[in-house]
């Protein structure tokens, strides 16, 4: 008998009642993966319906708590389909196994009667059948509690003898608390070293108390910040960790570099935590992106065993990455503890938000190239940067905001470079996909953040494919080549070449673009092994750039839900066209200064382009949707810019202050 | 003591006059629908109706709000449970990623059509420009509210 291949998420959480129980009629499907607005829950229900056997009806998703349901680490990296939907087929086959079926009448109390200790990893699975749910595009469970208004988000709960807090957060990263009023009316005041907040009954008047505590405390700033209109020089100015990809010989004879600024997560809600310390138990309830790496960094911030800390995910508006919802998190717990037994909400506000969260790094990145008869014959790449990740816990730190804040502090850990077989950070999609001959790819890390930076949607690949996909467009007009038959003629990957003329077919590639606009290409797949996606990009650059139009093209495998696919693909990219045109992260050599929406705006409704999503099959294994077009739609805007102005910008964002200065340099 | 119409019942809320809506809405009246997103009337999360005209909640003192015969929040707008239009034009073109900006726009969206009940693509992107969504759902969300029959 041949063993079937153990899903790694089941060799890591054996148990049967880790991932399934059964209650009020229904199967209650724990994973340990998060809602975080990307569909992920709807997504795994029609899987966990299709290998249980059961009606969509009959499932519910139970929100992922630590100790409960099956431990997955961080909802991140484009991963959930990947590592959870093998996870749940194997459980289903398992569970149908055992049991008399679908088929058999009193399935459902067949399967609540079995053991929840069953060790999933020695029994083999029944074969799945034909799938009815997957491929569907059924309706997202959770938007009906979103349209309607009805309590779903982490500062709707209104747990008893609910109280409000609030933390001032230092002036500026480099701020030390010297003083501040030890009271105020009506409200708790706490303070540990540079923390400083307040608990209290009634919103309104803590919200009231900290306006009177921000003017009444007392800060000693330092400039800890670098110039924000010298980034690129700074970053090659610092000291770095050298992050090889590819080693071979270098190549020079054409080259161009590119930039890009501090991006912020600019979620629409601020990050928000609820914390509750009782007699054993401190309860905590999350936005968090992991639950169970948060729970760890809480007690080791504390110094408390990890099996006193519960952490309950709750949703929170849409997450791209490590932003502020750990920290706010561990300031609840933080302000709670001075009221024990009472639930504690602590939300930020949006300056928070804007500049308090880890920020997307700036990052700077040089390609060389030799091209002999048409062809590219050599590449060589290098990027620096800032690093991408100082989740909770990674660095060996808890990585918690608060925590650097205190008497004893915990200090955030610089951001490091995650291994390049799980995607790399810097190095993401640093190396070409083309055929190039020599190659020759470096990351260069810089060992200081002096502005905390972490994950963001897609990591250093929007950058890399910004860069990368730009220099091909410059190569391609330097010998003379329409920049998708030169893409096609350095690549030979058949899942490449039909991303790259779906989107080229659908655009109107070839065909002359109305007055004043200009057409670019972008292409990639998502860490070099993911998801693969050309976006085609209509640009208007008169006096302003408008970007008209985008056309997306994706092979992401085995599709789950074609509408939540197209859902994510289409968000992704409009997000780009916002951080690509708009976005960048401001400040002096003390505070940042764009913690506003007029500061720091991001894209509206009478901005957004006609977007259109095709999705080619391939039957390959379903992989992620969710970050793979924030590269390729920067590129084609850039692409698509120069196509309509004859100019290159290489430094975002692209505004049309960054054309007129492109135009000045040349 | 200040009494404020509400979805058509009157409440009586304790607040001091220059607190806002939004915060009477969510922490007095436990009415949680209407959210917090910037609380500078920047992003459009905290829309509501006030005498049918759509206000960022945020910035409304209570004392103006007390002054207006009837504040309508998203709670207001389903009759028995069932979706207004709006809301059932934005759950047929799963109109939503997060959703978070979504009430905001029901009730900016309720506030157009009642004034244009089909309207065009141009009403409803000119509507909708002092909302923020962060997920890309824009042209969704514009696809479904001109789809409305």
């Amino acid at each position: 008998m041949t063993t079937p291949e153990i899903p790694p998420a089941i060799a890591a959480n054996p148990r049967l009642g880790a991932w399934l129980t059964v209650g009020d009629g229904l199967a209650e499907i724990h994973v340990g993966k998060v809602e975080l607005g990307q569909g992920i829950l709807t997504a795994l229900a029609q899987v966990a319906a299709d290998a249980l056997g059961l009606p969509m009806s009959s499932i519910r998703m139970v929100a992922a708590q630590t100790g409960r349901g099956p431990d997955q680490g961080v909802t991140a990296g484009s991963l959930s389909i990947l590592q959870t939907a093998p996870a749940l087929r194997h459980v289903g086959g398992v569970v149908r196994a055992l049991t008399g079926g679908p088929a058999a009448g009193d399935y459902l109390e067949q399967v609540a009667a079995l053991d929840p200790t069953t060790d999933l990893t020695r029994l083999i699975p029944a074969p799945l059948g034909a799938p009815h749910y997957v491929g569907r595009s059924e309706p997202r469970l959770d938007l009906p509690d979103k349209v309607l208004g009805r309590p779903r988000f982490i500062s709707d709960l209104r747990p008893a003898g609910l109280l409000h807090g609030r933390v001032l957060r230092p002036p500026s990263p480099g701020a030390v608390l010297l003083d501040a009023p030890r009271q105020l009316d009506g409200v708790r005041v706490v303070r540990d070293g540079s923390f400083l907040g307040l608990v209290g009954a009634r919103e309104a008047e803590v919200d009231s108390a900290l306006e009177v505590l921000r003017e009444r405390s007392i800060w000693k700033e330092h400039a800890t910040l670098p110039d924000e209109n010298d980034l690129v020089r700074w970053l090659q100015a610092q000291e770095t960790e050298h992050l090889p990809v590819v080693d071979g010989p270098p190549s020079a004879r054409i080259s161009a570099s590119y930039s890009k600024p501090y991006l912020a997560h600019a979620s629409i809600a601020p990050s928000a935590g609820l914390a509750r310390w009782d007699d054993d138990i401190l309860h905590v309830w999350s936005h968090s992106q992991g639950i169970g790496p948060l729970r760890l960094a809480i007690a080791q911030a504390l110094g408390l065993k990890p099996g006193r800390v519960v952490v309950e995910h709750v949703e929170n508006a849409g997450c791209y990455g490590h932003n502020g919802a750990d920290d706010a998190a561990f300031d609840a717990v933080l302000l709670a503890r001075a009221v024990p037994r009472s639930p504690v909400l602590t939300r930020w506000s949006r300056a928070d938000e804007l500049s308090w969260g880890p920020l997307s790094p700036a990052s700077t990145g040089t390609v060389r190239a030799d091209v002999e008869d048409g062809r590219i014959t050599g590449w060589t790449y290098d990027v620096v940067s800032c690093g991408h990740v100082s989740r909770p816990g990674y660095r060996g730190s808890p990585g918690l905001l608060a925590a650097a804040h205190l008497a004893v502090p915990h200090p955030l850990p610089p951001a490091a470079e995650p291994p390049l077989a799980t995607g790399g950070g810097i190095t993401r999609n640093a190396r070409p996909i083309y055929e190039v001959g020599r190659l020759r790819v470096a990351g260069h890390r810089v060992v200081e953040t002096p502005l905390r930076t972490s994950s963001m949607r897609s990591l250093g690949a929007y950058f890399n494919v910004f860069a990368i996909e730009s220099f091909m467009d410059e190569l391609a007009l330097v010998t003379g080549q329409d920049p998708i038959e030169f893409r096609l003629a350095h690549i030979s990957d058949p899942r490449a070449r039909a991303v790259i003329e779906k989107a080229a077919a659908a655009s109107g590639w070839g065909s002359e673009p109305p007055e004043q606009r200009g057409r670019g290409i972008g292409f990639a797949r998502y860490k070099n092994k993911g998801a693969y996606c050309a976006v085609v990009a209509e640009v208007e650059a008169e006096s302003e750039i408008i970007v008209r139009r985008l056309t997306v093209a994706a092979d992401v495998g085995l599709v789950v839900s074609p509408d939540g696919t197209a859902n994510q693909l289409e968000g992704g990219a409009v997000q780009s066209v916002s951080w690509t045109t708009k976005e960048r992260v401001r400040f002096n050599r003390h505070r940042i200064s764009s913690a506003t929406w007029e500061t720091y705006p991001i894209l509206r409704f009478g901005e957004v382009p006609e977007v259109s999503v095709h999705l080619v099959e391939s039957g390959a294994p379903s992989v992620g949707a969710g970050e793979a077009a924030q590269g390729p739609t920067a590129a084609a805007l850039a692409n698509a810019v120069a196509a309509a102005t004859g100019v290159r910008v290489r430094d975002l964002p692209l505004t049309r202050e960054a054309v007129v200065a492109a135009i000045d340099a040349t | 003591m200040i009494r404020l119409n509400v979805n058509g019942h009157v409440v009586d809320v304790e607040a001091e006059n220059d607190t806002t809506l939004l915060t009477v809405l969510r922490d007095e009246v436990g009415l949680v629908g209407t959210r917090f997103g910037c609380g500078e009337g920047l992003c459009g999360a905290c829309v509501v109706l006030v005498d049918g005209t759509p206000m960022f909640s945020c910035q409304t003192p209570i004392w103006q709000a007390a002054a207006a015969s009837e504040i309508t929040t998203i709670e207001g707008i389903s009759a028995a449970g069932e979706p207004h239009p709006v809301q059932q034009a934005l759950l047929d073109g799963q109109a939503a990623q997060c959703g978070f900006c979504i009430s905001g726009i029901v009730m900016r969206a309720v506030a157009l059509t009642s004034e244009h009940p089909r309207p065009t693509r141009e009403q409803v992107t000119e509507a909708l420009q002092p909302h923020l969504c962060r997920c890309g759902s824009h042209q969704r969300i514009v696809d479904a509210l001109t789809r409305m029959a």
